[in-house]
């Protein structure tokens, strides 16, 4: 595989598509919102509760899409469990520099965490949208804002 | 026509030398990714031999002038270059005059002019109009927008399981309300071609005038507009080996009399003062603006040098590019072919159970092929196949049997990835 193309195909990308994490409905939550890409026609659905304190207690999603988008969604929700609300907002703004290539050559790994998988995406602007669907979505779902996020 | 086109000519009745065509197509010779580039996104845009570029460089090099009306020799000359096109492209699809070609910028706009100017005059509340479940968006939401306008209804013909018109439903569609069909003559998503004969002659015997979108049926099948009857006709210089910005719209001489114009503007006017306008003659009437010469020019080029390869040939050469594809990935693990008409022209759509049809293109361009991944415009029929976007290789006249090998060989590649 070419070096570029297996940048952005890493193997634990691979995996979240295969097995994508989280990947189910939440009956009543407390945030919800619908995301899609009309490039390709993706549609996802993100699921969250959040309790008392602003914690997210639970987070799942549902929809089709490229190994990209799915892999992102379940990396995310796996990442937001346990979070609070601003902490998640500010994954979101790390993420949204990440594929978006505002950090540069040498992004800090540690503070992406399993995030840092998606750098390769940078190499391929058709692609950025699939990255950041789930979390367009996810970010509109808190704000409990209820259209649709389209990533035009 | 120059001797430049005759570079690729025709061996045999049948089959023609496909890596002379190649010659003619200088961005063949790219490599993408550092792989010969594998051109197999025909039905989106073909590539532009030789010919056409050098005729269209040649307006601007040594003919750049607006036309009609000038008295200074670029002027006359672009002139001529200019509707000496429209003869090549009357001639092209048997029109009955020059009179009944009008350029536009493409298919969209063809389609656009006549929902707004025929449409918009004949269509009233309680009327309705019939497509089909397989057109493009462009031939759906002109007439759309008419009907929301006059409160009319858009009638949609089904499509069955194999991606074919089922004829029977357009019988029982069909009634005195009917004002107007526009129908896709071949698919863009999948391949089908449709029996618009059967279409037209049905529609007829309502006294109802039919538009054919013949985007991708142009560079595939010999359209002759008199034998078809036909009243509308559309296609796209981009899809016949012409220049992009670039189209026609054919229309039968008493429907075009009759309509009011598109657009106002220069050259489509005869008299213009403060208190009224007349208009200019058939098919000025419908040209407002300066038109793209360049883009008129190149389209005659193209359709002489697709003549001189011969339709019938590329439509030979095409058939057996898509029968040997379509046996070569009927094996692949999960793959389903959607549009498997008995008439199709080169497209083929597929879809993997396991893998998006985006992870797909991504990853045979790293081979250096090109396809098309997504909805194609046609979301309605999408959504009739279950899938949200397909994966399609459409083949042109320059694409050979071993491009087809290298695209079979990249989706094995990704089914191991993804497997």
């Amino acid at each position: 595989m070419d070096q570029e193309l297996r940048e952005l195909y890493q193997q634990v990308i691979l995996d979240h598509n295969k097995s994508p994490r989280n990947f189910r409905l939440i009956d009543h939550p407390t945030n919800h919102a619908e995301g899609y890409n009309p490039l390709c026609g993706d549609n996802i659905n993100v699921f969250i509760n959040v309790n008392g304190d602003g914690i997210i207690e639970d987070i799942s999603f549902q929809g089709s899409g490229c190994a990209i988008s799915k892999a992102s969604a379940s990396l995310m929700t796996s990442m937001l469990k346990g979070k609070t609300v601003a902490e998640a907002e500010k994954i979101f703004n790390k993420f949204h520099e990440l594929v978006t290539d505002k950090l540069g050559e040498n992004p800090d790994i540690d503070e992406l965490g399993k995030l840092a998988v998606f750098g390769g995406v940078r190499e391929f602007p058709a692609r950025v949208k699939c990255a950041s669907l789930a979390w367009h979505t996810m970010i509109n779902a808190l704000h409990n804002k209820n259209e649709k996020v389209v990533t035009e | 026509m120059d001797s430049k086109a005759d570079s690729a000519l025709i061996v045999d009745k049948k089959i023609y030398n496909v890596q002379k065509i190649r010659n003619d197509f200088p961005i063949l010779k790219l490599q993408v990714h550092g792989k010969p580039l594998v051109y197999l996104d025909n039905a989106a845009t073909t590539q532009k031999p030789q010919y056409v570029i050098d005729k269209t460089n040649n307006y601007y090099e040594k003919m750049n002038a607006n036309i009609h009306r000038g008295v200074h020799a670029l002027s006359q000359e672009a002139t001529e270059a200019f509707e000496s096109s429209r003869i090549i492209i009357k001639n092209f699809i048997n029109a009955l005059g020059k009179n009944e070609i009008i350029f536009t910028r493409g298919t969209t706009e063809s389609i656009n002019l006549v929902a707004s100017s025929y449409g918009r005059t004949n269509v009233k509340e309680g009327d309705e109009i019939i497509i089909s479940t397989m057109e493009h968006h462009s031939n759906i939401v002109p007439w759309q927008m008419l009907c929301t306008e006059k409160n009319a209804k858009l009638r949609v013909i089904p499509v069955n399981d194999e991606g074919e018109l089922i004829f029977e439903e357009f019988e029982k569609l069909i009634n005195e309300k009917t004002k107007f069909v526009s129908v896709v003559y071949a698919s863009n998503s999948l391949g089908t071609v449709n029996p618009i004969k059967k279409i037209i002659d049905l529609a007829h015997s309502y006294n109802i005038p039919v538009m054919l979108d013949a985007a991708q049926a142009v560079n595939h099948i010999k359209i002759d507009v008199q034998k078809l009857d036909c009243d509308f006709l559309a296609f796209s210089g981009h899809k016949l080996y012409g220049p992009t910005g670039i189209g026609i719209l054919y229309g039968k001489v008493n429907y075009l009399e009759a309509m009011p114009p598109y657009q106002g503007g220069g050259d489509m006017i005869s008299k213009v003062t403060f208190e009224e306008t007349t208009y200019n003659e058939l098919p000025h009437k419908f040209e407002a603006g300066t038109p793209d010469i360049a883009g008129a020019i190149g389209l005659g080029a193209a359709i002489e040098y697709v003549e001189k390869i011969g339709l019938d040939n590329i439509a030979y050469h095409e058939k057996i590019l898509l029968e040997y594809a379509t046996k070569a990935v009927t094996d692949l693990q999960g793959l389903r072919i959607i549009g498997t008409a008995k008439e199709k022209i080169g497209v083929l759509s597929f879809h993997f159970e396991n893998v998006h049809p985006h992870d797909v293109g991504t990853f045979l361009d790293f081979e250096g092929v090109a396809i098309r991944t997504g909805h194609h415009c046609t979301q309605p029929l999408m959504r009739r196949f279950n899938v949200s976007a397909t994966s399609r290789a459409s083949f042109g006249m320059y694409n050979t049997i071993e491009e087809v090998d290298v695209l079979v060989n990249g989706l094995k590649k990704i089914l191991e990835v993804f497997g």
